[in-house]
C-alpha cells in the first residue's frame, strides 16, 4: 500500500520584474514552473530516492510533502487522506507523522539555541515526552548520530563544523520516532564513514519501527545503495523511475544516461567523458510545453518540445521513462 | 526553583547576565555608562537614607540664618533654593522618581512594542493591517502637546504621567521589531520549527523572540532614555506630579522663582544627571546595537 | 632577454605551524595545530578529512573569518611573500580579502543577504574593489552567471528565490569575480548533480589556467578531489596525515587512514557491495595531543603510535609527507586495508 501518493502535483513561482520596468517597460511577469505534473508514490517500508539538476524542484516537492507550502496544482494524499488545507489537530498529528530534514544545515538551526533544545524541539512543541524521559531520548539519538553529548549537547550551531550541523538535524528529525521521514540532501557534507555509521542507524531505526521515506541525494552511488526506487527529475518533470538498480545499471531516459554516464571515479589519471547533451544552460524561467530536457537532448525532434508524457503510478514497481523515443534509442 | 536552573531557564531566552555582561564590556563608553547606571540605581534605591533632608524642608544654616539660593558649600553641597531647600536631597529624592518613571514606562512600552510588531511581523496581512495603521495614527501626532493633553486630562499624578507616555512611545518599537520579525520569519529555522510541529505561538516567543532580543534590549534603553526626557519635558512645563519631586519638576520650580541667572548650581545639577543618565544609557545601548545589527561589527 | 625572475620559484602562499585553538567551557579546543605547506603558484591543492577535523578552521583563519572565541598562533603565513598575520584588519579587508584570496564558504547556500537581489550584491562586491560602472559590473555578471550555469535572468532574483545549489554557484560566481590569486572553496560542490559540477569544474580549469589562480579545495568528494587536485592533503583530528602529489596519494597511499578513506568510498560501478567504514569516533582535540590521533582507530598501531604524536617524515625525495611511525611498512598494509575484517579489531 502506498502511504504517500502525489497526484500531478504542481508548484509555480511567479518572478515580478522590478516596479519601473513594471510600470514603464509594461514588463509581464515570467513563471518559474518549479514542479509540474508530479505522480509518484511512496510506498510502506519504501525508500524512495530522488536525484536530478539543481533546481529542478526536488526541495520544493519536500517543502510541500511537509506541509509548509502549498502546491499550485495536484494532491497529497498522506494514508490516502488528502493533507491539503489541514488544520489544527489533523495538521498536528500529521506532523507528527511525517519529518523533514532540511537541505541548509547553516540556514535551519535556530542560532539561538544549543543544540540539545534544537533536538528537543519537537518534543516540546509537540509535548510527546518530558523531564528525564526527554533528556534520555536527546542523549540517546545525539550520541547515535555520533555526537558526544558531554561534548556538543551545550553548544550553539555557529560552534559547529558543517557536518555536525548536519547531523543535528537529522537527530531533530529522528527523535519524532515519524512514520515518514523526507530527507534533503542529509548526508551532503559528511565524509563517506560517518555517512555509512547514518544509513546504519536509519536502517536500524526503519528495521524495528517501519517508517516510509524520500532521499533526495546528488550522489546516485549512495541512492543506489540506499534506495528502493529512485526518482529522476529534470526542471520539474520526472523523467524516470524504477527499482534503484534498474535505474541506475540500465537506465532508459536520455537525461538519466548522461546523468550516470557523468559521475566521476575516484582516480587522478582518468578525466570524466563529456556528458552526451546538448548546450548546458538548462532555463527555468518560462519553460516551454513539452518535454523540458528536450532542448539539450540529442535525441530530440520537433514532437518532444510540444508533448510531454506524464508517468503512472499503476504499478510502482514498473520501470518507466518520460521519453517518446525510447524506442529509437534502444538500449545503445 | 534553584538558583542554577533559574539561571538556566534565563539563559534559554536569551537573558543570561553573564552573557549580556560580555556584551556590555566589549566597548569601553558602555561600560562605563552601565556602571553610572548601577550608581543612580542604588542612589535611587536607597534615596530616604541617603538624602539628610525632606525636600520641601526650609533650612537654617550652622549659624541659624535661613539658607536661601545658597551655592554650593560644605553644609549644602549642590546648594540651596531661593526657599531655602537642600538641592542634593531634593535631587537624591528626585532620581527615585526619575528612574522609576523611566524604567517602568520603558519596560512597559517596550512590552507593548514587541507584542505588537511581533504579531503583525510574523501573522502579516489583516492582523498587520490594522496594528500598523494604529501605529501610524500615533506617529501623527505631535508628541509633547499629546502627552500633555493626556496628563491634563486624566490628573498630574505619577500613574498617570507613566500611562501617558507608555501610550505614546511604544510606536518606535513596534516598528522596528515587527520589521526584523518579518526578515527572522522567512528564514529555515523558523521553518523548521513549524515542520517539527510549532504552534504559532510557539514560534513567536520561543523561536523569533530570542532572536530580536538584542534589538529589543537596544529600543528598551532608548525607550528608558525618552520617557526620562519626556517626564522631565512635561514636569518642566508643569505637568508632572505635583506631590513628588523630580529633575524636571527642580527645573520647573526654578524657572517659577524666576532665579534662572543667578542660581547656576539650581539649573546645573538636575540637567547634568538628566544628561549623564540619557547619554548613559545611549552608550549601553550602542553596544546592543552592535549585536543587533552584525553590519556595525568590526568584521 | 629578461633574466627569468627569481619570485617564481617563490610559493604563492606558504605556511607553517599553523594552530587553531577555540575556547569551549570544557576547555581549548584544538581543532588544528601544526600545520604547514606550500602553495605554488597555478596549484589546485585538495584537502580531505573526516567531518570535524578542522578543514574549515584551517581556512577561516587564514581569511581571518574566525569567531573571538579563536586564537591563531603560525610561525610563518606568507601570501607572496607578505605576511598575512601581521598586516593590519582594516589592509587585509581591503587589499587582500576577495580581491586577492576570495572564498566559496561551507555555508554558501546562507551567505547572501535575504533583502538584496543577487545581482546587485555581486555588483556591490565588485564595485567595492574596483573601479568599473554599474553596467560593466552587471556585465561581468552575466557572464560569470554563464560559468556556473545560471540563467542571466536569475540575477535580479532574491535568495530565496534560488534552490540550495543555485545559491552556492552564485556564491562560486561572486568569488571568481575579482580574478583572485587565490581561491578557497569550502565543500563548493555539496549541492550540485554531476552534470552541473561536471561543467562548473571543467570552466573553472578553464578559467584558472587564463588568469593563473591557485585554488585551494575542500570536499568529502574523493572523486572530485582527485579530478581537480595536483596534491592532496589528508587532515585528521586537526592536522595532516599525509601530502603527496594526487596520483601519488592515490597509487601509492603510506597512511594508514588514507587507506581507510579511499577503501569507504561508494562506487557507481559496483552498487550494493559492501563498504567498509572505519569504525570508531574522532579524537575529542580538547588538551594537546600525546598520542597519534589515529591510532586509537588504526589497525596497524603499535605502542609508538600511543607514546607520542609522530613526526612528519618526507618520503620520494620529500615530496611525500606522511606523518605515520609504521611508513616503512605500508606497502603490506595497502592489501591487507581492504579486508573488512582488519578493520573490525
Ligand atoms: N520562493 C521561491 N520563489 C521563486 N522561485 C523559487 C522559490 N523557491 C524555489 N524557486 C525556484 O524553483 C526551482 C526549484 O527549486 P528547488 O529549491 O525545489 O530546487 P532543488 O531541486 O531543491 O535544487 P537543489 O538541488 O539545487 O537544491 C528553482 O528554479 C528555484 O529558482
Ligand atoms: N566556534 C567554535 N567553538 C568551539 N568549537 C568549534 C567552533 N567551531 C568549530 N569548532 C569545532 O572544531 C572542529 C573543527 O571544525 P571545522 O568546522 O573546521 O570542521 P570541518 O573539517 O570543516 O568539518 P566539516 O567537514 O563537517 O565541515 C569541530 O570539532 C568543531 O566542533
Ligand atoms: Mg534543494
Ligand atoms: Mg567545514
Amino acid at each position: 500500500m502506498a502511504i504517500l501518493e502525489l497526484a500531478n502535483l504542481s508548484r509555480h513561482f511567479e518572478i515580478r520584474p522590478g516596479l519601473l520596468d513594471r510600470a514603464f517597460k509594461g514588463k509581464a511577469s515570467s513563471y518559474i514552473k518549479a514542479v509540474q505534473g508530479l505522480n509518484v508514490t511512496v510506498e510502506d517500508n519504501e525508500i524512495l530516492g530522488i536525484a536530478g539538476e539543481s533546481g529542478c524542484g526536488k526541495s520544493t516537492t519536500c517543502t510541500m510533502i511537509s506541509a509548509l507550502m502549498e502546491p499550485s496544482d495536484g494532491d497529497i494524499r498522506f494514508k490516502g487522506r488528502s493533507i491539503l488545507g489541514l488544520k489544527g489537530k489533523a495538521l498536528k498529528d500529521y506532523r507528527r507523522s511525517v519529518q523533514m530534514i532540511f537541505q541548509d544545515p547553516y540556514e535551519s538551526l535556530n542560532p539561538r539555541f544549543r543544540i540539545a533544545d534544537i533536538v528537543a524541539e519537537g518534543p516540546r512543541a509537540l509535548g510527546l515526552w518530558r523531564g528525564e524521559e526527554l533528556d534520555r531520548r536527546v542523549h540517546a539519538i545525539l550520541s547515535a548520530v555520533g555526537l558526544p553529548p558531554a561534548k556538543y549537547a551545550e553548544r550553539f550551531p555557529h560552534e559547529l563544523s558543517g557536518g555536525e550541523r548536519q547531523r543535528v538535524g537529522i537527530a531533530s528529525a529522528l527523535i519524532m520516532e515519524p512514520e515518514m521521514i523526507i530527507a534533503d540532501e542529509p548526508l551532503s557534507m559528511l565524509d563517506v564513514s560517518i555517512r555509512a555509521g547514518i544509513l546504519d542507524l536509519m536502517r536500524d531505526m526503519q528495521a524495528q519501527k517501519g517508517f516510509a521515506s524520500i532521499y533526495v541525494s546528488h550522489d546516485l552511488s549512495i541512492l543506489g545503495n540506499v534506495a528502493d526506487r529512485i526518482l529522476i527529475m529534470y526542471l520539474g518533470q520526472a523523467m524516470e523511475v524504477g527499482p534503484a538498480r534498474e535505474v541506475i545499471l540500465n537506465p532508459k531516459h536520455p537525461y538519466t544516461k548522461a546523468l550516470i554516464g557523468a559521475v566521476p571515479v575516484p582516480d587522478p589519471r582518468s578525466r570524466r567523458a563529456v556528458p552526451n547533451v546538448r548546450g548546458d544552460l538548462s532555463k527555468p524561467i518560462d519553460p516551454p510545453p513539452g518535454c523540458r530536457f528536450a532542448p539539450r537532448c540529442p535525441h530530440a525532434d520537433e514532437s518532444c518540445k510540444t508533448k510531454f508524457i506524464a508517468l503512472d503510478t499503476q504499478d510502482p514497481q514498473k520501470h518507466q521513462a518520460a521519453c517518446h523515443k525510447l524506442a529509437e534509442i534502444g538500449h545503445g | 526553583m534553584s538558583a542554577n536552573a533559574m539561571s538556566r531557564s534565563l539563559r534559554k531566552l536569551g537573558l543570561g547576565l553573564k552573557e549580556h555582561y560580555g556584551i556590555i564590556a566589549t566597548n569601553k563608553l558602555s561600560l562605563l555608562g552601565f556602571w553610572i547606571i548601577v550608581l543612580f540605581t542604588l542612589v535611587a534605591a536607597f534615596a530616604p537614607w541617603i538624602a539628610p533632608h525632606e525636600p520641601w524642608e526650609m533650612l537654617f544654616d550652622s549659624k541659624g540664618e535661613f539658607a536661601a539660593l545658597r551655592a554650593p558649600s560644605w553644609e549644602f553641597p549642590f546648594g540651596t533654593t531661593h526657599l531655602g531647600y537642600d538641592l542634593y536631597s531634593q535631587l537624591v529624592l528626585a532620581t527615585r522618581t526619575t528612574l522609576l518613571i523611566g524604567a517602568t514606562s520603558g519596560f512597559i512600552s517596550i512590552i507593548i512594542g514587541a507584542n505588537i510588531g511581533l504579531i503583525a511581523g510574523y501573522y502579516g496581512g489583516k492582523v498587520d493591517e490594522v496594528l500598523m495603521r494604529l501605529t501610524d495614527i500615533l506617529y501623527g501626532m505631535p508628541f509633547l502637546p499629546f502627552i500633555i493633553i493626556l496628563i491634563a486630562l486624566f490628573g498630574r499624578k505619577l500613574e498617570f504621567v507613566i500611562l501617558a507616555i507608555v501610550l505614546i512611545i511604544w510606536r518606535t518599537s513596534a516598528r522596528v521589531i515587527r520589521a526584523q520579525t518579518i526578515a527572522i520569519k522567512q528564514r529555515q529555522f523558523i521553518a523548521m520549527a513549524r515542520a517539527r510541529g510549532a504552534s504559532d505561538l510557539r514560534i513567536i516567543y520561543v523561536h523569533i523572540l530570542p532572536n530580536v532580543l538584542p534589538l529589543l534590549l537596544l529600543y528598551a534603553a532608548f525607550n528608558i532614555a525618552w520617557s526620562i526626557i519626556t517626564e522631565a519635558s512635561a514636569s518642566f512645563l508643569g505637568f508632572g506630579d505635583g506631590e513628588t519631586i523630580s529633575w524636571g519638576g527642580m527645573l520647573y520650580e526654578l524657572w517659577l522663582s524666576g532665579k534662572t541667572r543667578v542660581a547656576w548650581w539650581w539649573f546645573a545639577t538636575p540637567s547634568v544627571c538628566i544628561i549623564l543618565l540619557v547619554t548613559s544609557l545611549v552608550f549601553v545601548s550602542r553596544a546592543y546595537e552592535e549585536v543587533a545589527n552584525p553590519r556595525l561589527r568590526k568584521r | 632577454m629578461q633574466a627569468p625572475k627569481t619570485e617564481t620559484k617563490q610559493p604563492l602562499l606558504s605556511v607553517r605551524n599553523l594552530g587553531v585553538a577555540y575556547k569551549t567551557a570544557q576547555g581549548p579546543v584544538h581543532a588544528v595545530s601544526n600545520i604547514s605547506f606550500d602553495l605554488a603558484e597555478n596549484e589546485v591543492f585538495g584537502i580531505a578529512g573526516e567531518s570535524g577535523c578542522g578543514k574549515s578552521t584551517l581556512i577561516r583563519s587564514l581569511l581571518r573569518l574566525l569567531p573571538d572565541s579563536a586564537t591563531v598562533s603560525a610561525d610563518a603565513c606568507l601570501y607572496r611573500g607578505q605576511d598575512l598575520m601581521g598586516l593590519p584588519d582594516a589592509r587585509f579587508r581591503k587589499d587582500i580579502l576577495w580581491s586577492e584570496i576570495s572564498l566559496v564558504p561551507q555555508s554558501a547556500m546562507a551567505s547572501f543577504n535575504p533583502v538584496y537581489r543577487v545581482g546587485d550584491q555581486i555588483i556591490e562586491s565588485i564595485r567595492a574593489h574596483k573601479s568599473v560602472s554599474k553596467a560593466e559590473a552587471r556585465e561581468r555578471c552575466k557572464a560569470l552567471f554563464d560559468v556556473v550555469g545560471l540563467e542571466a535572468g536569475l540575477l535580479d532574483s532574491f535568495p530565496h528565490e534560488f534552490s540550495g545549489g543555485m545559491r552556492q554557484r552564485a556564491m562560486i560566481a561572486m568569488a571568481l569575480s575579482l580574478d583572485p590569486g587565490l581561491i578557497v572553496m569550502d565543500e563548493p560542490t555539496t549541492g550540485l548533480d554531476v552534470l552541473v559540477q561536471e561543467r562548473i569544474l571543467r570552466r573553472i580549469r578553464e578559467i584558472r589556467s587564463e588568469i593563473k589562480s591557485s585554488i585551494i579545495l575542500i570536499t568529502h568528494d574523493i572523486a572530485v578531489i582527485a579530478e581537480m587536485s595536483d596534491r592532496i592533503a589528508i587532515m585528521y583530528g586537526g592536522e595532516f596525515m599525509e601530502q603527496a602529489s594526487a596520483v601519488d596519494l592515490f597509487e601509492q597511499p603510506y597512511h594508514p587512514y588514507t587507506l581507510g578513506l579511499k577503501n569507504a568510498f561508494p562506487s557507481i560501478r559496483n552498487i550494493g557491495a559492501e563498504l567498509i567504514s572505519i569504525p570508531g569516533s574522532p579524537p575529542t582535540l580538547i588538551g594537546p595531543l600525546q598520542s597519534c590521533p589515529f591510532a586509537p582507530r588504526c589497525p596497524f598501531a603499535v605502542a609508538a603510535c600511543r607514546s607520542a604524536n609522530p613526526e612528519i617524515v618526507g618520503l620520494e625525495g620529500g615530496q611525500h609527507q606522511v606523518r605515520c611511525v609504521r611508513h616503512a611498512d605500508a606497502v603490506g598494509f595497502r592489501e591487507q586495508a581492504k579486508e573488512k575484517a582488519v578493520w573490525q579489531f
